[in-house]
């Protein structure tokens, strides 16, 4: 049967708005300009919504001697007051290791512990009552430090090796040795959206949650085992988050378990929203590293052999802190042939918060292990530190054999890029002469110090744990053409929802308004992984493009046999389709097909192909393809304060072929910023008692807008292609720009440096506070006896 | 418990308030205004500024009491009914936001600036928003977004004139 075709549009589009490729600002923007844009803690509460506040401990290691909560139950307001004996199922909001209780019973591990929950009918109730908890402790000896823990033997499995070669003989025979001790400070997330879930309970067992989460599947999975229920009662639902950076992929497991607790056991909805400081002193953080390194190498700076000792602190449990301390190791060589090699992980057990996920996930720490090395011997060399850089790069994807590619853990780099990167990047920034110029300029300035550094990133894009590399999506057509979005993927502002929508937009060859982009539920995509590891647009972007490619492909085939032609023959062009010499617009093509009963909602599913990692052996393909960047950064000290500035940035980064240049660009904006920050103005600090003493902003010194480098230069890689068949040959964007940070650290080392007094090497800590710097210029000048 | 009286983005609004209600829960929770957010409730992250009597201050840390008689705009105030504030359409425009968390806060600063210096330059642009944190941006469209509405506001001076 062949019907009359509609009138195709008077004038055919030539193009569609917001494909693939198109700089595209964020799809919420307009609501965020406005203040429409809905976070948790913004919804509109439903009636009867109690209002949690969990109390936690004040010591860093005791037994609970005694609790009583009967002032809390109490007090005003106070609906319910919930400890461990009140979990109907496991006490476990753990994401793996199922170490991390609900409610502690009995030991208390770290200062901020949770212990119980009140819920009570306004906020101010809730926090008012829980002050009221009388608890005594038995206290025991703490252990809060890295050097406290390998002192004392406290790890939570025993040391992990990766090795290849034989680096002890290598460095032995090697014409130079070096060695050294880095310390490399941890990092709070500082989401300007803190913590929040409310729960509402349902019919039977159900319970709805909305949570700012990075991993609604975790979500749902814990609760139903806290709660002893089904998976399918629970549907865990998040639009966006206000931020998360890895914060919100485990981290929100606690308060969201509360509050379904609390709903289930009382049948009234309940809200909990950690404030700023709860927040800080609550959840885990980026893990402090102690990294030693002794490196063999020839007078061209050539590295022959290196042994690592990398010692993180993870905090009271495992949270993700077992493929966290691996991915360190993964990054111990960041662009540079090792050929032999031996890393040693000390995954050490503290008194502290659990640490968890953070932008990198421990390849930051690992990366900044090996610029450090090469800084070092750069500096026992005399030569510039990026010469020895480009001496011990991987060979470049287009060298011919297999010499100087194969990693620590023997995966081939196939697609090694950081040679054009570098020189491209060193041209555009006129590193070579700058850097000159900044040696000039130190000899006539005897108290305010320049230093310059240009440092490259290689990143490996993929979950370690192989078995997250998977993703769904949904799409539904209607019968007006209009087409809804749902995958896996969470929003948290790096546009993951945006670029998601372009590939669907690019695939139906619609414009980008007829996409609606909906919340991530668990309800329509089940069983995701969280959104991390970069992967959201690679993973969710694929899956979305399966299940937009089953619907066309269904389309096309009724087409065809509508108009007794090919498959092949049906193209979707903008706004249209297009069979044989016909065309018909999508709306009307979408029309006709429901008419003729076919199916226009679709599932679509990616399983990341070629990796693989066996963890026991060493060995293997961690890593679907590898992002690549490159920055230098100008800083100046002064060397009576410490005080200091970043002064220019410079930044090449390679995202294959970009699935929006607008968001990108603010991911490597941001992401430098961030990696900065993480290494010069933000310290955290513990007290004696293990107490953190910097749990707000007042004393905790994330970048601020008048800390940016005042000449910020950024450019995406052009000719960039992901040699992989990734979406749209692009590369992840979320994590690999933080680590261009690592290039403020060593402009400062470079300052210090030139600060004179000794040739000493100025071994600068991370983070280079003004107090370190002023130290280290301090130790060099005694050293030399200019002070 | 003291009533108040004020005006908030141009209506007259009374409520009862207990005398250490926080001006940020007297807008979100009694009047719903929910784009005023509360990042750090101490006055450092500046997610929750608002203007009160055309000055921009950090709402998490005034008393609502304190708002008595005044006049208050928040973010959901600034437009024109469907018309955007320029610097709210310059946000949007250069991409000058990413979770979108600290944005209406940082744009009621920045309509703050322009309105008492229409013409800051870029040092001055930074130096008055370091009271605004942003986790995401690195501040590169947030400082072009503000140079974009200053431009296009001494633009529509000048038409007016």
């Amino acid at each position: 049967m062949s019907a009359p075709l509609n009138n195709p549009p008077p004038a055919a589009k030539t193009a569609i708005d917001g494909g693939v490729g198109a700089f595209r600002r964020h799809d919420s923007g307009p609501k965020h300009v406005s203040g429409e844009a809905i976070y948790v803690d913004d919804m509109p509460e439903p009636p009867g919504l109690l209002h949690i506040q969990i109390g936690y401990a004040r010591k860093a290691h005791a037994k609970i001697a005694a609790m009583d909560l009967s002032r809390v139950r109490n007090a005003p307001g106070v609906a319910a007051v919930l400890t461990a004996g009140d979990i109907p199922g496991a006490n476990d909001v753990s994401p793996v290791a199922g170490d991390d209780p609900l409610f502690a019973e009995g030991l208390i591990e770290y200062w901020g512990q949770s212990l119980f929950a009140v819920a009570a009918e306004t906020r101010e109730q809730a926090r008012r009552a829980a002050a009221l908890a009388e608890i005594s402790y038995d206290e025991r000896p703490a252990i809060l430090t890295i050097d406290e823990a390998m002192d004392a033997q406290s790890f939570l499995e025993k040391p992990y090796i990766m090795e290849r070669g034989d680096p002890a003989g290598a460095i032995e025979a090697a014409p130079h040795i070096i060695s050294g001790r880095i310390n490399i400070g941890g990092q709070e997330h500082f989401y300007l959206e803190s913590q929040a879930a409310m729960a509402v309970p349902g019919e039977d067992e159900d319970v709805t949650v909305h949570s700012s989460t990075q991993h609604p599947s975790e979500i749902q999975h814990k609760i139903a085992h806290v709660l002893g229920i089904d998976n399918h009662a629970v549907t865990v639902e998040v639009r966006r988050m206000g931020g998360g950076f890895g914060g919100k992929e485990s981290q929100g497991n606690l308060l969201a378990c509360a509050a379904a607790l609390v709903a289930k056991l009382t049948g009234r909805p309940a809200k909990c929203v950690y404030d700023r400081d709860d927040d800080m002193t609550i959840t885990g953080k980026r893990h402090d590293f102690r990294i030693d390194y002794q490196a063999g190498f020839d007078s061209d700076g050539r590295i022959l052999g290196i042994a690592f000792e990398q010692a993180l602190r993870c905090g009271m449990s495992w949270d993700l802190s077992e493929p966290i301390a691996d991915r360190a190791m993964f990054h111990s060589d960041n662009c540079y042939y090792l050929p032999n090699v031996r890393i040693t992980s000390y995954r050490c057990k503290t008194n502290t918060q659990s640490n968890t996920a953070f932008r990198g996930f421990g390849g930051p720490q690992g990366m900044v292990g090996i610029e450090r090395v090469i800084d070092n011997i750069a500096h026992e060399l005399g030569k510039d530190p990026l010469e020895v850089r480009r001496t011990n790069f991987y060979a470049h994807k287009s060298s011919p054999g297999a010499e100087r590619r194969l990693t620590p853990y023997s995966m081939a780099v196939e697609d090694c890029i950081i040679q054009d990167i570098v020189a491209e990047l060193a041209e555009s920034a006129a590193y070579q002469r700058r850097r000159e110029n900044i040696r000039a300029w130190n000899d006539a300035s005897p108290v305010l110090k320049r230093g310059i550094a240009l440092t490259p990133v290689k990143f490996g894009i993929s979950f370690t744990k192989t078995f997250l590399n998977q993703a769904g999506a949904l799409i539904n057509v209607y019968t007006d053409g209009s087409i809804q979005l749902n995958h896996g993927g969470t929003e948290m502002g790096q546009g993951l929802f945006t670029k998601v929508a372009q590939v669907v937009a690019e695939e139906f060859q619609v414009d980008i308004a007829k996409v609606k982009i909906t919340a991530t539920t668990t309800g329509k995509v089940p069983n995701t992984s969280a959104t991390a590891a970069s992967s959201g647009s690679d993973l969710n972007g694929m899956a979305a493009q399966h299940a937009a490619r089953k619907i066309k492909g269904r389309i096309a085939e009724f087409f065809a046999q509508r108009y007794q032609t090919n498959p092949d023959q049906v193209e979707f062009l903008p706004g249209r389709i297009r069979i044989g010499e016909s065309e018909l617009s999508f709306e009307a093509a979408i029309q006709q097909a429901y008419m003729a009963r076919i199916p226009l909602s679709a599932t679509g599913f990616y399983a990341t192909p070629k990796i693989s990692w066996d963890k026991a052996e060493g060995r293997g393909r961690p890593f679907y393809y590898f992002a690549y960047g490159a920055a230098v950064t100008e800083c100046i000290i002064d060397t009576l304060t410490g005080e200091n500035r970043l002064l220019r940035v410079d930044i090449l980064h390679d995202v294959g072929k970009s699935l929006n240049p607008a968001i990108d660009l603010g991911q490597i904006e941001g992401g430098f910023v961030q990696g900065a920050g993480w290494l010069t103005t933000e310290e955290l600090v513990w007290s004696e008692a293990g107490r953190l003493t910097t749990h707000a902003p007042s004393t905790y010194k994330i970048p601020a807008c008048s800390d940016r480098a005042p000449d910020m230069r950024v450019k995406l890689f052009e000719g960039g292609e992901n040699v992989e068949q990734t979406i749209y040959r692009s590369k992840a964007v979320g994590e690999p720009p933080l680590m261009l940070g690592i290039s403020a650290l060593m402009a400062l080392s470079d300052a210090v440096a030139n600060a004179g007094g000794t040739s000493d090497y100025p071994a600068l800590d991370a983070p280079a506070t003004p107090e370190r710097i002023l130290f280290a210029v301090e130790r060099l000048r005694k050293k030399g006896n200019v002070l | 418990m003291p009533t108040i009286s004020l005006q908030v983005n141009g209506k007259t609004v009374s409520g009862e308030v207990q005398g250490n209600t926080l001006l940020t829960d007297f807008l979100r929770q009694n009047l719903g205004l929910t784009g005023t957010h509360v990042g750090c409730d101490t006055s450092q992250c500046g997610a929750c500024v608002i203007h009160v009597n055309g000055d921009s201050i950090k709402a998490c840390t005034m008393l609502a009491a304190q708002a008595d008689n005044a006049s208050v705009t928040t973010i959901e105030g600034l437009s024109q009914g469907d018309d955007l504030h320029p610097v709210q359409a310059a946000f949007r425009e250069a991409h000058g936001l990413q979770c979108g968390f600290c944005t209406p806060g940082m744009i009621m600063s920045a309509a703050d600036l322009l309105s008492k210096n229409p013409n800051p330059s870029e040092a001055e642009i930074r130096s008055w928003l370091s009271g605004n944190l942003c986790r995401c941006t690195g501040y590169h469209n947030i400082v072009k977004a503000v140079q974009i509405a200053a431009g296009q506001m001494s633009g529509q001076r000048i038409a007016a004139e």
